[in-house]
Formats: C-alpha cells, sequence, structure tokens
C-alpha cells in the first residue's frame, strides 16, 4: 500500500441561535441564565449606542478616525463573559463590547480615538491591554502575556482577538507557531468580517476556513457563527477550559460581518456590494437575541425602551467625560517616556517652551539650573 | 595577586547568570540559546543551571520571540532576548521599534517593557553586508529605548548587568569580533552605571569620542600619536542613549579640538549627533570643526582588504587628528 492518508480531519462548526430563530435546545439549554442573557443584550444595545454616537462625533470633528463595531459585538462579549476575571483580553480594535464587560469604562474608549493616549491607561483589574491598531502586534503580546503566567506558575490564560485580515501577518503565524510549540495557554479568536479593509476574504486566504490555518500548527481549531452570542458562549467557554486545562493554543474563527465601515475613513459603498450589507443586516447578532428573548416572554417593548434609554443617557455620560477632561501639557509628553527621566530628555523637558529643546550651551545651563532647583525642593 | 583575566562572551554570560540569580523574573531566550550553548557559547552552560524554563530555545522568528517577550515584560517578567546577529532584528522591527520603546508612553505610563535585546553588532568578519549591520545609527534614532555598547570585557559585564536591571528596554551592542577577547574582570560584583562615559585615555591636545570596539582603534591610534608628540584624550561612552554629552564637552573645553570615531554610516548617525551638540555647546572653544571617521557610505564590503578600510581602523583615526590638528 505504496500510498496512505498521513493526516485527516474535519473543522466543526458551532451554531446554536440562526438567523431565523431556531434553536438548538440541546446545545443552548442551560447555557445563558435569563438574567444574565438580558445584562448580555444591554451590553450590545449599550456598545451599539455608543457606537453610532462615535460615528456622529467624529463626522462632527470632535473624534479622530474611528472604527465601528456594529455587528460584531457577539465575539468578545462571548469571551468576556466566560473568561476568568484575570484572564488577559488582548484587543485590536473591534472588541469595544468585550471590553465594556470587562468595566473598561466606555470614556477610556472615547478618549483612544479622541487621540489622547490616556484612553490606553487600562486600569490593571481588568486584565486589558491597550487597543493595538497596527495590524498584529498584540498577538505576539498576548503570546508573551500568556507564557508569563505559565513561568509564574498561574491558571490564567490569554485571549487575544484579530481580523481575517491580521491573519496573512507573520506576526499571527509567529505567535501561533510559538504558542503551539512551547505550550503557552492562548485562545486565538480570528474574527473573520470577510473584509480586510476593501480587500475581499479571498485576498487574505484561498482556503475555505480560516480556522483550518490552526491545523498546521497542530492547534485545535472550530469556527462559530460569531452572530450567535450562544454558540459564541459555548465555543469560548470550551476553548478557554481546554486551554487551561492542557496549557496549549486553542484557535477559533468567529465568523461575522462588519456592518459599517472599516473606520471613518473609507466608505464600504465603493467596494462592497449592498445587497450583502442587507443579507447580514437579517443576521444581526442584537435583533437576534431581542427576537429570542421576545419568544421566551423575556423581553417587551416597554422593556426594550428603558434599555435604549438607559444606554443613550450612559452613552452621553462617557462622551461628557471624554470631552471634559482637560488637555495634556505640552510638557507631559515626557513623563511616561523612561521610568526615570534621563538628563538629555529633563534638559528637553526645562527648555520646550524654547526653539532649542536644550541643544545651546545657554540653555544647557538654564536646564541644568533649573534641575538642580526641581531636585533640592524635592529633596 | 593575580589578575583574573576572561573572555568577553564568558563575561557576558557571567552577568546574565549573576542576575538570573539573583532575579527570579530575569530568562534567557533566543535561537540555539539553551541546547547548544547559543550560537557564540555566550550562553555557556546557563541551560544546567536555570534549566528549560529559563533557557529557551526559540523558533526562528525574531519577530515572535521579540513580540513575546513585549507581553512577558508586560506582566512584570524581565527578559533577555538574544539576537544570534543584531542584523537579524531587521525582520523584529516592529515589535523592538514601534512597539518595546513605546509601550510606556503608549499605555500612558500603564506598561513597561524591561527588556534587553542583546546580539552581535558590527562588521569586521567579512560576513558580508547582510549580516554585517552596525544598528546603532538605524536604532538610537528613537526615543523611549536605551543602548549600551560595551568596549571590552569589564565593560560588557558591567554594563549588561545594568542593563537588565533597568526598568526600560535596552538595546546591548555586542560585538562578534570581541567575543574572544581576554581582559581583566574582577571576581567581585561590580555595576557600571548608563550615561556615564569613561575616560579611557587623558590627554590635552584632542578629545576622541567613541563607542564600542573603535574605542580600542582609538587608544591604538592614541600611542601611535604619543610617539609624534600628540597628546589625545580618548572617551569611551559606554552608552548611545542616554548619552552622556556632558563628559565630552569638559574634554573639549579642554582640548578645544574633538574627532568622533562611529561605526557606522554617518548620515544621522551618533557620530552626527555628537558632533551636532559639541558644535552647539563648545563653539567659542574649537579650534577645528569636529572631524568624524565612520564607514564609508556603502554596504560593508566582502573582501578582506576593502573590509579593513572601510571600518574606522587606527590609520584612518590618525589622519583624521592631523587633520584636525592641522598637522596634515
Amino acid at each position: 500500500m505504496p500510498i496512505t492518508t498521513a493526516y485527516k480531519t474535519e473543522i466543526q462548526r458551532v451554531s446554536i441561535l440562526d438567523e431565523h430563530g431556531n434553536f438548538d435546545e440541546k446545545l443552548g439549554k442551560d447555557l445563558i441564565p435569563d438574567a444574565d442573557l438580558v445584562r448580555l443584550y444591554e451590553a450590545m444595545v449599550t456598545c451599539r449606542v455608543l457606537d453610532e454616537i462615535a460615528f456622529k462625533l467624529q463626522r462632527s470633528g470632535r473624534m479622530g478616525t474611528y472604527p465601528q463595531n456594529m455587528g460584531q459585538e457577539a465575539p468578545s462579549l462571548g469571551a468576556s463573559y466566560v473568561l476568568n476575571k484575570d484572564d488577559w483580553i488582548v484587543t485590536c480594535y473591534r472588541e469595544n463590547c468585550g471590553l465594556f464587560w470587562r468595566g473598561v469604562p466606555m470614556e477610556s474608549i472615547l478618549l483612544h480615538w479622541m487621540g489622547d493616549e490616556r484612553g490606553n491607561a487600562m486600569p490593571r483589574e481588568h486584565f486589558a491591554t491597550p487597543i493595538a491598531v497596527p495590524i498584529g502586534t498584540q498577538m505576539l503580546h498576548a503570546t508573551g502575556l500568556a507564557w508569563a503566567s505559565k513561568y509564574r506558575g498561574e491558571k490564567r490564560i490569554s485571549c487575544t482577538f484579530f481580523g481575517d485580515g491580521a491573519s496573512s501577518e507573520g506576526d499571527f503565524h509567529e505567535a501561533c507557531n510559538f504558542a503551539a510549540n512551547l505550550e503557552i495557554p492562548v485562545v486565538f479568536v480570528c474574527q473573520n468580517n470577510f473584509w480586510a479593509i476593501s480587500s475581499p476574504g479571498k485576498v487574505n486566504c484561498s482556503a475555505p476556513t480560516l480556522a483550518q490555518r490552526a491545523l498546521a500548527y497542530g492547534m485545535p481549531t472550530i469556527q462559530v457563527d460569531g452572530n450567535d452570542l450562544f454558540a459564541v458562549v459555548k465555543v469560548m467557554r470550551d476553548a478557554a477550559a481546554w486551554t487551561r486545562e492542557h496549557g496549549k493554543p486553542h484557535f477559533v474563527e468567529a465568523v461575522t460581518y462588519r456592518l459599517g465601515d472599516h473606520t471613518t475613513a473609507d466608505d464600504a459603498r465603493r467596494y462592497r456590494d449592498q445587497a450583502e450589507v442587507e443579507l447580514w443586516k437579517t443576521r444581526d447578532p442584537i435583533t437576534r437575541i431581542y427576537d429570542y428573548m421576545k419568544s421566551r416572554k423575556l423581553w417587551d417593548d416597554s422593556k426594550e425602551a428603558t434599555t435604549r434609554e438607559r444606554a443613550a443617557v450612559n452613552a452621553n455620560a462617557a462622551v461628557a467625560t471624554a470631552e471634559g477632561i482637560a488637555e495634556p501639557h505640552r510638557q507631559d509628553y515626557f513623563n511616561a517616556m523612561y521610568a526615570e527621566l534621563p538628563a538629555d530628555l529633563a534638559t528637553q523637558l526645562a527648555t520646550h517652551n524654547t526653539h532649542s529643546l536644550g541643544q545651546t550651551e545657554e540653555a544647557a545651563h538654564v536646564a541644568t539650573e533649573a534641575l538642580a532647583k526641581a531636585h533640592a525642593s524635592h529633596h | 595577586m593575580t589578575v583574573r583575566e576572561i573572555e568577553y562572551r564568558d563575561a557576558l554570560n557571567e552577568a546574565m547568570s549573576e542576575e538570573m540569580r539573583r532575579d527570579k523574573r530575569v530568562f534567557l531566550l533566543g535561537e540555539e540559546v539553551a541546547q547548544y550553548d547559543g550560537a557564540y557559547k555566550v550562553s555557556r552552560g546557563m541551560l544546567a543551571e536555570f534549566g528549560e524554563r529559563r533557557i529557551i530555545d526559540t523558533p526562528i522568528s525574531e519577530s515572535g520571540f521579540a513580540g513575546m517577550a513585549i507581553g512577558a515584560a508586560m506582566m512584570g517578567l524581565r527578559p533577555i532576548v538574544e539576537f544570534m546577529s543584531w542584523s537579524f532584528s531587521l525582520v523584529a522591527a516592529d515589535p523592538i521599534l514601534n512597539n518595546a520603546p513605546k509601550m510606556l508612553y503608549m499605555s500612558g505610563g500603564q506598561f513597561g517593557c524591561p527588556i534587553v535585546f542583546r546580539g552581535n553588532d558590527g562588521a569586521g568578519g567579512q560576513l558580508g553586508s547582510t549580516h554585517s549591520w552596525c544598528v546603532e545609527g538605524l536604532y538610537s534614532n528613537v526615543p523611549g529605548l536605551k543602548m549600551a555598547i560595551p568596549s571590552n570585557p569589564y565593560e560588557a559585564k558591567g554594563l549588561l548587568k545594568t542593563a537588565i536591571r533597568d526598568d526600560d528596554p535596552v538595546f546591548f551592542l555586542e560585538s562578534e569580533r570581541m567575543l574572544g577577547t581576554k581582559g581583566h574582570v574582577p571576581e567581585e560584583e561590580y555595576l557600571i552605571p548608563f550615561g556615564q562615559a569613561r575616560v579611557a585615555r587623558t590627554g590635552k591636545d584632542i578629545t576622541l569620542v567613541s563607542f564600542g570596539r573603535p574605542v580600542n582603534f582609538c587608544l591604538e591610534a592614541a600611542e601611535a600619536l604619543a610617539k609624534e608628540g600628540v597628546d589625545c584624550e580618548v572617551l569611551d561612552m559606554r552608552t548611545i542613549r542616554p548619552l552622556d554629552i556632558e563628559s565630552i564637552v569638559r574634554s573639549v573645553k579642554k582640548t578645544n579640538r574633538c574627532v568622533v570615531v562611529d561605526q557606522s554610516w554617518s548620515f544621522g548617525s551618533p557620530g552626527s549627533e555628537v558632533a551636532a551638540q559639541v558644535h552647539a555647546r563648545c563653539f567659542d572653544d574649537l579650534d577645528n570643526f569636529v572631524h568624524r571617521v565612520h564607514t564609508a557610505d556603502v554596504p560593508t564590503p566582502y573582501a578582506t582588504n576593502l573590509e579593513a578600510e572601510y571600518m574606522p581602523n587606527a590609520r584612518r583615526i590618525t589622519e583624521a587628528v592631523r587633520a584636525c590638528l592641522y598637522l596634515a
């Protein structure tokens, strides 16, 4: 028998609540308690409301470039819901919903996109890293964070998010290879929204699934309907548990869709077929849960109205907080450069209001004197 | 009493081993650092002492292990990342230049990156241009990092120990050409602070400012020039960031002449930075403009004779000194 099968596998896809309202009782029963489902729904609605407000802020010149999360609320939310509070969540920029569920203040995210580093100072207790805009770097950071947990003998895992486009980056492959070979507990979650800015999926991957990329690294992998919160919760819970138990990575492809533009800097109508967008609107993760809750008599119009109202109040309060923060002082940009300010930067700080930034002899003397004075008063 | 002399590579090994004994958060990762004792045997015996948890062989993926080290450092560990050569760090530009030096700033002060990136830097071994990078010119442009470049075994050990204890990312530039060089390294512990130049030779006629291996060529040139009655002061800068400009200014105000010797290309280099700062700070003290000895603006040549002439060497330094003193 000269030719045998060297390897054969199949990739499972999990769906529990589909866009037609079909609910798989076997998989979905007792998966999410009703009270939690209501809270998760409210979280998605709040995230969506904030998303719409953020878009308007950008259009009216009150915020910089912003990537809408619309349509992709479920994957990060489901992950945050099932992860331990001290597992790391290492995101790119379409995971607002999961970050808010963890307790990251909405104003932090707004502040980030308004162009203020203070929005990146994630409170440590949330075990979240700053939003990573360069495509792909965060997957390696997540691997390093998880490796550090392993080094310290902790059971903490990392869960990192990235898009279909990022799975073409070398960083993705190096992170997967690393995590698999060195046995590092990371859950890699690919939010496949079919569009890397204007590039369709085929430009980034010729295989029928992104999930199968993980096979090359000997990593368990699964595909999930990323617009189905129930399915996401199940898959993420299983993947996190497996990763924690085995101390090895697991891959999840969450199939979802970006209902908005890539960011406020592009117009998706120029490269996407509107019929495709309309189709995906029928698969919206929020309306799916809404319909389900109504059919289960968990929800009614009055509750919906109250929720929407509360979401708007909270989102507007976050906007007010973010816009109300005092501008940073010019010299503040020296503050977080090094653990301790080195002499050359101290000189630049002392002379930052001059053209020289400490380059002339006279300025250097001024700086030296100012530093000595500051030093004396400090002691 | 005998003076203990050890090789440059063993000085590096001692620095890492001592710091790893002292601090459980320190670990070493890189290509072939564990089973093979390092491509250049710098980590010889470390796997046996510290085990595979702390001495880690990585896949051949510089971006991968540099990026992973950032994550580990964000959680409070202190990785030492070995690049077999700094030439290979170019494929890890994103983590080492775009993430590590900016992480503290871009996280609003939340996450520091106490990582030492170390490896061989510089040409001189006929390795061809792609493997002969002097990265100091390219990388020292980036704020947020520190950069040390030791000139002998004593400096290598003292500076590396300081680098490992530093709370910021440190780029540690070693010299493959000096790995086998022996020098005095005392048994007892010592550290060499960053940002404090060493006066490698005192003199009154001219100040030679240099970094790393070329400091030795400056000393060689200084000995030759002494026979001609020229008394050179040689400053070993030890760190490029932070740059101890005050020591340079002090020396130049004494000698009124300055030659900078830098093994990187001249355009936008540590040498040009020193020259600019000396011109600004010592404008009225200078008898001549600051002269500079660099590598030529060509890829590192492969041929032995071309490579030797391309590098700063004692002959070229001597010529620059004579020119600066109007002796040429």
